[in-house]
């Protein structure tokens, strides 16, 4: 039987999800066994034709010619995955979305009539279809090895959808609010990095994106409970996930005060 | 008759770089007219997005420039906001952040040698062919590239984007015995497995091809310039890194979202391994210094090609300086400073992997951003890749387009470019008209 082929793709990103495949070390090789590499341009010069089994997706859409980009991608992709806040929300460069983006151009620079880009930095479903979102800036390796094992396997990948909180209890990391009045998004946050910056004595600052359903109402009161100015509450909210309609509406909860 | 000899050269999107570009070289006749990196990465605005922004907002965002390099982005922006705020960390804690960049050195470093570059050299399309036929070699890679991520995972909470580093310092300082332990079973076999690099890179069949650039690097009196020290040039002329922007002038070309910085008095120029090891060999540590000696170095490396050697070289030395920073560590105690605002400007310059990254930021008296520059290495390189680039295609026109584009796509891997810094690469196109 043919082995899997296996596609990574590049649209606005920092190239560090897809970096985050090369960081697998033990696995990579193993890998590699088990599925043909075919398309993965920061790994390999070797480019095997499609259609793909299954794609990864790294990055946002911010110009038209990326528009047409995912389309052809989707049409050669049996199941397309995206990678990373760039990808599932469109980035931390989706603050251009509460902007203006030719003042932002002219900002950065001298010529910007040279500079293609879109108003807009959209998420990857933004476009087309998406069959699963690996979350996270950058995503966790283990998840994404979880996920690439699952596909393989035949079954569905589980990911989480629960709140950081329950990783802090599971790893038994004292609660950086309760104890030490520490303003922390783990209550809202998605799990799946493993409670790292409780761990590091650091209220979490949501890098993996909305849980499920959170309640950012009551998080938006313990910040300010905790003296977060409005304005510090929602630059939290609108870094990395600012575009995700849940976090959006954090920030202008916590704007409003 | 007069087109016969005329000839276009394209390399699409290329490959083993990190970010997107394509290259473009134009050849009349007999004489290379044109090149052209083109760099069609889209643009992210990060200096446009900053303003409004938190003074202790930039270590967290400007690490998401660069995911092959991110602490570099840490470094530079905690220096220039502790610079705007009066402020200077311990030297417990400038010593955490040395250790922690030698992580990021050999993890960036390794990836570069083995997965990157290496495959070129040894005739392969990438590195899990290479394994195929070198699989000792790859493995050794490997364990290089999880050593600096070992690192970057302990003292920094994990390998891409770290967590605890904060303007002032750390969040949380690792105990000694989880650095000892560190050491002790990651450290010091890596070391072994650099050495063994070094040898191995030294032994490839490098393309008879050099250059005379300017160049510049930092340079830290008493040791190898990592996170921090003052710019100096090849013509041995110095600057403070507050006069950077005044030395160092970025205009804009259309075929590129990255912007091309030249020396105000001197032009083009390159900064990197090649810069680094050129001006501060003399202050690697004697291991490092052996390792570069027995592999054929002298006191300066003018091919690019062998650039590889100046790297596997500071592989070595990032861990061999690891090793000292952990054998002299004690926590530093508070493990952050804290850095009130001021209404002020500030100015930070590290050695990224890939060379000189420059930061600055004006900041309001309530810490709002007014204003924030970043100068990224690749955007440095870029006119130097391009002059290299004419020079080598111009000696070998004699090859079928086929070969010079792979020789070309080689070239350009020689400066480890990183496409996703320099917009803030590549595609070969050779058009032989």
């Amino acid at each position: 039987m043919a082995k899997p082929k296996l596609a990574v793709w590049k649209f606005a990103s920092c190239d560090g999800c897809q970096l985050t495949l090369l960081d697998c070390e033990d696995e990579l090789l193993p890998l590699a066994e088990h599925v043909e590499i075919a398309h993965f341009l920061e790994a390999s010069s070797a480019v095997v034709e499609g259609p793909y089994d299954v794609s990864l997706v790294e990055g946002s859409v911010t110009t038209e010619a990326d528009v047409e980009r995912i389309h052809r991608i989707r049409e050669q992709s049996g199941m397309l995955v995206t990678i990373g806040a760039c990808a599932n929300a469109g980035g931390v460069q989706a603050l251009r979305n509460f902007a203006d983006v030719e003042e932002f151009r002219s900002v950065v620079y001298a010529r910007p009539e040279y500079v293609a880009t879109l108003e807009h930095s959209t998420p990857i479903s933004a476009h087309v279809r998406v069959d699963l979102e690996l979350p996270g800036c950058p995503i966790d390796r283990r998840q994404l090895i979880g996920v690439l094992t699952a596909v393989l396997a035949g079954r569905r990948p589980g990911l989480p959808v629960h709140s950081v909180c329950q990783e802090c209890k599971l790893r038994g990391t004292t609660c950086v609010t309760v104890a030490r009045g520490i303003p922390c998004l783990g209550p809202v946050t998605r799990a799946g990095c493993g409670a790292l910056c409780p761990a590091y004595g650091r209220g979490c600052y949501g890098c993996f994106g909305p849980m499920a359903q959170p309640n950012t109402a009551a998080m938006v009161a313990s910040m300010r409970n905790l003296g977060m100015s409005p304005q510090d509450t929602a630059r939290v909210f609108r870094t990395f996930h600012a575009a995700k309609p849940e976090f959006q509406a954090a920030a202008e909860q916590g704007e409003a005060g | 008759m007069t087109h016969r000899n005329d000839r276009s050269l394209r390399v699409g999107a290329l490959a083993r770089v990190e970010g997107e570009g394509a290259m473009h070289v134009r050849v009349d006749g007999t004489t290379v007219t044109d090149v052209r990196l083109q760099i069609y990465e889209p643009p992210r605005f990060f200096e446009a997005f900053l303003r409004g922004r938190g003074h202790v907002e930039p270590p967290d965002i400007t690490a998401r420039i660069c995911g092959i390099c991110p602490v570099a982005y840490q470094m530079s922006a905690c220096l220039a906001i502790e610079d705007a705020c009066g402020v200077q960390v311990s030297e417990p804690i400038a010593e955490l952040r040395r250790l922690l960049y030698c992580g990021e050195w050999v993890a960036s470093h390794a990836l570069h040698v083995y997965m990157l570059h290496a495959p070129d050299f040894l005739g392969y399309p990438g590195v899990v062919e290479m394994a195929r036929d070198h699989r000792g070699a790859v493995e050794r890679g490997l364990a290089l590239k999880k050593a600096g991520n070992a690192i970057l995972e302990l003292v920094g909470g994990r390998a891409i984007h770290p967590i605890n580093v904060r303007v002032g310092g750390f969040y949380h300082a690792p105990s000694i015995a989880e650095l000892r332990a560190l050491a002790r079973d990651t450290l010091r076999p890596a070391l072994d497995h650099a050495l063994a690099t070094v040898e191995w890179v030294a032994g490839f069949p490098f393309p008879d091809f050099t250059v005379g650039h300017e160049l510049l690097a930092l340079v830290d009196p008493q040791r190898y310039p990592i996170d921090r020290g003052e710019p100096r040039t090849s013509t041995g002329r110095s600057f403070p890194v507050r006069d950077f922007e005044r030395h160092v002038v970025e205009t804009q070309v259309p075929h590129s979202t990255a912007l091309h910085a030249r020396l105000a008095d001197a032009g083009r120029y390159l900064t990197g391994p090649l810069a680094r090891y050129a001006l501060n060999h003399a202050v690697l540590s004697p291991l490092a210094r052996q390792a570069a000696t027995a592999a054929g170095l002298g006191e300066r490396c003018e091919n690019p090609f062998r650039s590889i050697v100046v790297r596997a070289v500071e592989i070595v030395y990032a861990l061999d300086e690891a090793l000292r920073l952990v054998e002299a560590y004690q926590p530093p105690e508070p493990s952050s400073l804290q850095v009130p605002a001021r209404p002020a400007s500030g100015y930070g310059a590290t050695e990224a992997p890939r060379g000189v990254l420059f930061h600055r930021y004006e900041i309001d008296g309530d810490g709002t951003i007014r204003s924030a520059r970043i100068v990224p290495p690749t955007a440095q390189n870029q006119p130097s890749i391009e002059d290299d680039l004419r020079r080598f295609v111009q000696d070998r026109l004699q090859l079928d387009d086929e070969q010079l584009t792979a020789q070309c796509e080689q070239a350009i891997r020689n400066y480890d470019p990183c496409i996703s810094c320099a917009t803030h690469f590549l595609d070969l196109t050779v058009e032989r008209t």
